[in-house]
């Protein structure tokens, strides 16, 4: 039983990290929730589209190489180069912060004051078109990050944790990264939003459109910033799921694993999003454990496997019926 | 008129901060402004007034860019007015207040009112990320002058209290501060007394009164209450309907016949 115990405490911690990797996903969905009140469904294609550019770029792949190369008949694939990972780096934040004005001056600009189902479908529509376009890009192989993040298991804890109990956890180093730059993103986010003139002109216009255009504050200026801010977490999270599982077009569907996360923080709560992904993750993790073990088959007569698929959408459901608003979520209440 | 005036109260007014030509309003079939001119000039407090329904409030939409008249001209310190966007005009020194309180609701007073200074404050994104430096330094200049905006509104202690929490009078003053806080060249006042309370009202009359007398701020207010109007304004435009039926000092105002029937006569029964 002691056994059983330990494992349970790593299952909950290695959950409670994962959930932070979710949260990642979940940041970007509430920040933009929150300045325009469109559910943007292209979360997880933007994680991917910025992973994806990241290792083109840093590789030196040439951009649309098979279009090129059908067009003209050339067989260009490779500048011949390798960047740096900081140059790399910043030139995809570059790329996401292009890629925001486009959607806000192509796309968002010709739909304010649309239903916000309008402004969900063509998040939809945008989530495919840049899947697409990221194919052709870059084309649509299984890339792998190179960059310098720790990955595999952290010898301390697993020394430390087998001196002090008999059995040492297996926690990966790369969890652990995910976990502290989540955290720091957070922080910073959270300051930058209290502090600085931009952060108040965000929370103004996430308050009271009018009064913010009153203010003279440009909505559709904000909404590149936010849309921007929106593409570097997706780099963030599509770096950290890359490295995880390989840059692949199925990194798109983080944005289910982010869902559950914000029905239950809350979608306009960034700490909601982050206690949501922890709560998310570790649940997830306990649940399958005790579902799965033999002392639970003793007991019940049965066991249950792969309960990770479905088991976030039930506790986020069962969140749903009790508090619509989310852990953290605005209550709203309509005056009649 | 020409070349403005002295008020009996001996203040000098100064040019036109703003001309209205001929603005007609439409929405579709509806012409909620018909064919409608007159001027603010600087430094006075100017009063547009009428019964309900009269087009005051879409008046105030045209002169801060919410609503784009299909005719007439608007000239801004003597120049014809493009088509602008609310937040451009708002960078052109026209600040307002709402008359159902358009406040940030989540923020506290302080960032109210500091995000009234937003079209003051230059630097941009990422020198804020950096913060030391420029960032910090406007952010500081900016804050002195917001902390003089609550002392001279007397809400020094309602600074960090979310203003979704505030009393209506006091959001009601908030918001008033917010639109000082840009030292606006010219300052829209929706309704700033509807639905106060008599010692409320005297507050807000004050205030408004102080600001065009401390700052020489020129102000322009729409109100219900016809007794408070009279009282602080120098020159009042009556709407009725869409139109103008007069224009002219209060006095001027109260005796004009058309006023007497379409506004007091309603009014008084």
């Amino acid at each position: 039983m002691y056994d059983q115990l330990l494992y349970g405490i790593e299952a909950a911690i290695n959950g409670l990290m994962t959930g932070v990797m979710y949260s990642l996903v979940a940041l970007g969905f509430v920040l933009i929730f929150k300045a325009s009140g469109i559910f943007n469904y292209a979360q997880g294609v933007m994680a991917l589209f910025a992973a994806l550019t990241l290792v083109g770029i840093q590789s030196g792949q040439v951009p649309f190489a098979h279009l090129i190369n059908a067009l003209f008949g050339t067989k260009v694939h490779h500048f011949g180069w390798t960047l740096p990972a900081v140059a790399a780096i910043l030139l995809t934040i570059g790329v996401m912060i292009l890629f925001a004005w486009l959607v806000e001056r192509y796309l968002l600009k010709h739909l304010v004051n649309q239903e916000p189902i309008i402004l969900f479908m063509a998040t939809i529509g945008l989530a495919y078109f840049m899947e697409g376009v990221g194919d052709l890009m870059w084309g649509a192989e299984i890339k792998k990050i190179d960059l310098p993040i720790p990955q595999g298991i952290n010898e301390t804890i697993d020394s430390l944790t087998y001196d002090w109990f008999g059995y040492g956890f297996y926690i990966d180093n790369l969890d652990i990264t995910a976990s502290i730059i989540a955290i720091f993103l957070v922080i910073s986010l959270t300051i930058f939003s209290q502090y600085s003139t931009t952060g108040r002109a965000l929370r103004a216009v996430a308050d009271d459109h009018q009064a913010a255009l009153s203010v003279g504050i440009s909505l559709r200026s904000i909404w590149v910033i936010v849309w921007g801010l929106a593409g570097f977490i997706a780099l963030v999270a599509g770096v950290m799921w890359g490295a995880k599982s390989g840059v692949q077009s199925s990194l798109s569907l983080i944005t289910l694993k982010a869902l559950p996360v914000l029905m239950l923080g809350g979608f306009t709560s960034i700490p909601g999003a982050i206690i949501g992904g922890m709560i998310i993750g570790m649940g997830e993790k306990v649940f399958e454990f005790v579902v799965s073990s033999s002392w639970f088959g003793d007991a019940m007569g049965f066991t249950m496997n792969a309960t990770e698929n479905w088991f976030a959408y039930v506790l986020a459901l069962i969140f749903l019926v009790f508090r619509p608003q989310g852990l953290f979520g605005e209550k709203i209440i309509e005056r009649v | 008129m020409s070349d403005g005036y002295v008020t009996p109260d001996g203040r000098t007014i100064g040019g036109k901060v703003l001309e209205m030509r001929n603005i007609t309003l439409r929405f579709g079939g509806v012409v909620a402004i018909k064919d409608i001119s007159f001027d603010i000039r600087e430094g006075e407090i100017r009063a547009i007034i009428g019964p309900n329904g009269a087009g005051k409030s879409s008046m105030l939409n045209v002169i801060n860019g919410f609503y784009h008249p299909q005719e007439g001209e608007i000239l801004f310190h003597g120049e014809v007015r493009k088509p602008m966007k609310p937040f451009q005009i708002a960078q052109q020194g026209v600040a307002r207040t709402f008359q159902n309180i358009a406040l940030f609701k989540g923020m506290s007073t302080l960032d109210n009112i500091m995000t009234g200074r937003f079209t003051h404050m230059k630097t941009n994104i990422f020198s804020q990320m950096i913060w030391k430096g420029p960032a910090e330094r406007e952010e500081q200049e900016n804050r002195e002058i917001v902390e003089k905006v609550i002392d001279f509104l007397e809400i020094q202690a309602i600074r960090k209290t979310p203003v979704g929490a505030l009393p209506y009078g006091l959001q009601k003053r908030v918001e008033l501060g917010r639109a000082l806080a840009a030292q606006p060249k010219l300052l829209l006042l929706d309704e700033p007394m509807a639905g106060m309370n008599v010692e409320e009202k005297e507050d807000m009359s004050r205030f408004i009164l102080d600001v065009n007398d401390e700052f020489g701020t020129t102000i322009t207010l729409i109100e219900h209450d016809m007794g408070v109007v009279m009282d602080i304004s120098d020159r009042v435009v009556v709407m009725d309907y869409g139109k103008k039926i007069g224009d002219g000092t209060p006095d001027e105002v109260r005796n004009n016949q058309d006023v007497i029937d379409a506004y007091l006569g309603v009014d008084h029964g």
